[in-house]
């Protein structure tokens, strides 16, 4: 039977699993929509905004591990998802973003809502195109599916001129295989070079592991965990890392870098291997490069040939896909104690105790947080946004399930606490998900509640509340000569009133001893709701080493005599 | 990284698909991670439906390292090779306007014979010279003709290939190449 290229793109999404899309119609898309309304199957999700399209797609592809697919129409609709794109790719996410184009005789013209999409997006996608022939549009599916969800996966957008969309019909033939003739994925790595990685982990007397995003797209966790305890090697998780290893594990250092725990930076100070799996030694991780584990042999193994020997070179680097060169190299590395090194470690966790919270009577947002994870029992996601609320959430909350963690690393977006937290909850309905948010950026995407409560999402708000710009406000004091500008809210608006107003519930907290109660009665009620906890407002983000220097320059706190 | 201070010329062969907005996907690459393309040569390859690039950069081996990988992770292209250290066969294209007179005409001639280069068009006051050849040659006569007033030069950027059998697809293009520059230095 002949289809139209709407009808086209939604068979493709079909045969790509695609059941559930984010998006917001306009003119140059609408014919799409039409398809869909006759596409039961697929699930279209309306935001209010197209960014949170894109965002959602983002924290679905990272809940599911399957694609995120979002949809807007040509022009202001194809550059409100740009955000969402540009972080997808800073964090290496699987998404198609189907835009909408103006006619094909009017391209090129300057016409009413036309934007060079594919010009726009060229350096913030792992490819996108420009379908101009209907007979083209499942091959350009099924191509973008594949690029997305394949290798260093990343955002791929495929822009479908209205007239591709609904006009000539052909006849709809699933292409048998990709038309990517320069698309390579690495496999397994070269033998010899496994060979030597074994080596070095069999020589090391302290070694360290840092496991990066890479390990839980590839679904790496299991032997990622297996080589940890084999060789009894401590295990570091980047940002992006995070719930790769269970936080109860005795091995699991937690994050390490500009915010990381104290105790984990001086161990990789210390470290005479550096064992970085799917990651990418970037500036938050590593500060001053020169400085970063000066005593360290690298292994590095990345998908990304062009990320080894980028920031660090490595002793040993490898290319390939991170299950199956752990597949090589377990079998290699002989079993190991490192007692010393692991009782080392303990010490200078017991000296440098970062993961804990010093007592005080006012409200503080670490505190919030602990208790948080503690009901919850590191069990369903966090979702967070970007700023002070996310580093003391990467620092205190706590995980049982891999890729339960969704925080926008790379790009570093605010906002994207609303939208990829429906996105989480979207595809997997079956956990909750807590929204770690800033007053800031949760005012950014706040509109897209609105998408939670028609979705019923089971998403629970927590806005660590300190009504400012609170990393802002902390670099302005640390750096600016505390010449505060721009980073405080004079009026922000009342959550639990905005919570009312868009017919859920809202809680505000104000004192240590409302917080379990809280979190528990919006564990208790269904659908979202939004917890306004009213933390110290002036309370500093640490440990903190200062963008460009090392962990000698670390701002520690808190120190032990708080804790004592 | 620890760039060294050695910087030289590599010549970057690239087999690309011959779609439009290739040329736009490379060039964005090189700007937006501050490599600089010292000269850039495309066309038509042996092969139906594939261009081919020759890219001369300046680097040290880092950063030319760098300048490989990341062409060869953009969609279109097909394979990459830095041809620096192998035996190679190099040429340019160059057209040259350059200023004459009676008194001068003479002179140049006999310059542009002893390149074996071409004159292509003479005016009253001007004539244009073509010249191939390896860059250095294409150097030497401009600067032999700069003397007398080079009104225009155009040049074509170097285009190289690598002498023997070999035609830049050593690793085959199937889609699962395996090892794609593992980057290892063990």
């Amino acid at each position: 039977m002949e289809l139209t290229g709407a009808e086209i793109v939604c068979e493709s999404l079909l045969k790509e699993g695609a059941d559930v899309v984010f998006g917001l119609p306009g003119g140059a898309v609408l014919p799409l929509y039409g398809a869909l309304s006759v596409y039961p199957a697929i699930r279209h999700i309306l935001v209010r905004h197209e960014q949170a399209a894109a965002m959602a797609a983002d924290g679905y592809a990272r809940a599911t591990g399957k694609v995120g697919v979002c949809i807007a129409t040509s022009g202001p609709g194809a550059t409100n998802m740009v955000t969402g794109i540009a972080a997808a790719q800073m964090d290496s996410v699987a998404m198609v973003a189907i835009t909408g184009q103006v006619p094909r005789p009017a391209i090129g013209s300057d016409a009413f809502q036309e934007t060079d999409v594919t010009g726009v997006t060229l350096p913030i996608t792992k490819h996108n195109m420009l379908v101009m022939d209907v007979k083209d549009v499942a091959q350009a599916i099924h191509d973008a599916f594949h690029i997305a969800r394949t290798g260093r996966p990343g955002p791929v957008l495929v822009d479908i001129p209205r007239d591709v969309l609904l006009g000539e019909k052909t006849e709809f033939v699933w292409p048998s295989t990709t038309k990517l003739p320069g698309y390579k994925i690495p496999w397994e790595a070269p033998e010899a070079q496994v060979a030597s990685a074994a080596e070095l982990i069999n020589q090391a007397e302290r070694p360290i592991i840092m496991s990066g995003h890479g390990v839980l797209i590839s679904h790496a966790y299991g032997l990622m965990t297996e080589l940890a305890e084999k060789a009894q090697i401590p295990v570091i998780t980047t940002l992006l890392g995070i719930s790769a290893i269970p936080s109860s594990h005795e091995l699991n250092l937690g994050m390490s870098g500009m915010h990381g725990m104290a105790y984990a930076n001086l161990a990789i100070d210390e470290a005479d291997l550096i064992i970085g799996l799917g990651m990418r030694f970037d500036d938050r991780v590593t500060g001053r490069i020169s400085a970063f584990a000066p005593n360290a042999k690298f292994i590095h193994v990345d998908i990304d040939a062009s990320e080894v020997d980028k920031n660090i070179q490595a002793t040993v680097g490898m290319v390939g896909d991170m299950k199956a060169v752990l597949g090589q190299l377990l079998p290699k590395v002989e079993a190991n104690q490192h007692i010393d090194w692991l009782n080392h470690i303990n010490e200078l966790k017991a000296q440098h105790p970062s993961h804990l919270v010093r007592e005080s009577d006012e409200l503080l947002p670490q505190y919030v947080l602990q208790r948080l994870t503690e009901v919850t029992q590191g069990r369903g996601i966090v979702v967070t946004g970007v700023g002070m609320h996310q580093m003391w959430a990467a620092q205190h909350c706590r995980f049982t399930e891999p890729n339960t963690w969704i925080t926008s690393g790379g790009l570093g977006t605010m906002g994207f606490e609303v939208p990829a937290a429906l996105g989480a909850q979207v595809g997997r309905p079956d956990v909750t998900v807590w929204s770690v948010a800033g007053d800031g950026g949760f005012q950014m995407t706040m509109c897209d509640i609105a998408t939670a409560v028609e979705a019923h999402a089971d998403i629970k708000f927590a806005i660590l509340n300190n009504n400012s710009l609170g990393l802002v406000h902390q670099l302005q004091e640390l750096f600016f000569d505390k010449e505060y500008i721009a980073s405080q809210y004079t009026a922000n608006p009342d959550f639990v009133k905005i919570a009312e107003a868009y017919g859920i519930r809202g809680i505000r907290v104000t004192r240590k001893d409302q917080v379990v109660d809280a979190v528990r009665q919006a564990m208790e009620t269904a659908g979202p709701v939004i917890v306004d906890f009213m933390v110290k407002e002036d309370e500093g983000l640490f440990p903190f080493i200062p963008s460009g220097q090392s962990v000698k320059e670390m701002l520690e706190e808190p120190t032990l005599e708080e804790i004592t | 990284m620890v760039p060294s201070n050695h910087t030289e010329q590599h010549t970057l062969i690239a087999l690309v698909e011959d779609k439009p907005g290739v040329l736009t996907r490379v060039a964005s690459m090189f700007r937006r991670r501050g490599f600089n393309i010292a000269s850039l040569a495309v066309g038509n390859s042996e092969q139906p439906g594939l261009s081919r690039m020759t890219f001369v950069v300046n680097g040290d081996d880092y950063t030319v390292s760098q300048v490989a990988k990341q062409l060869d992770k953009l969609i279109d292209v097909i394979e990459v090779s830095d041809i620096t250290s192998e035996s190679t066969v190099t040429r340019e294209l160059a057209l040259i306007k350059v200023k004459t007179n009676q008194m001068t005409r003479g002179e140049i001639i006999q310059i542009v014979n002893l390149f074996r280069a071409n004159i292509i068009d003479v005016g009253s006051e001007s004539m244009v010279i073509e010249i191939t050849g390896e860059e250095d040659k294409i150097n030497a006569l401009h600067n032999l003709l700069s003397s007398f007033g080079v009104i225009e030069m155009l040049r074509t950027g170097v285009v190289a290939m690598v002498r023997g059998q070999t035609n830049g697809l050593a690793n085959g293009h199937s889609e699962q190449a395996g090892q794609v520059n593992s980057g290892s230095h063990s």
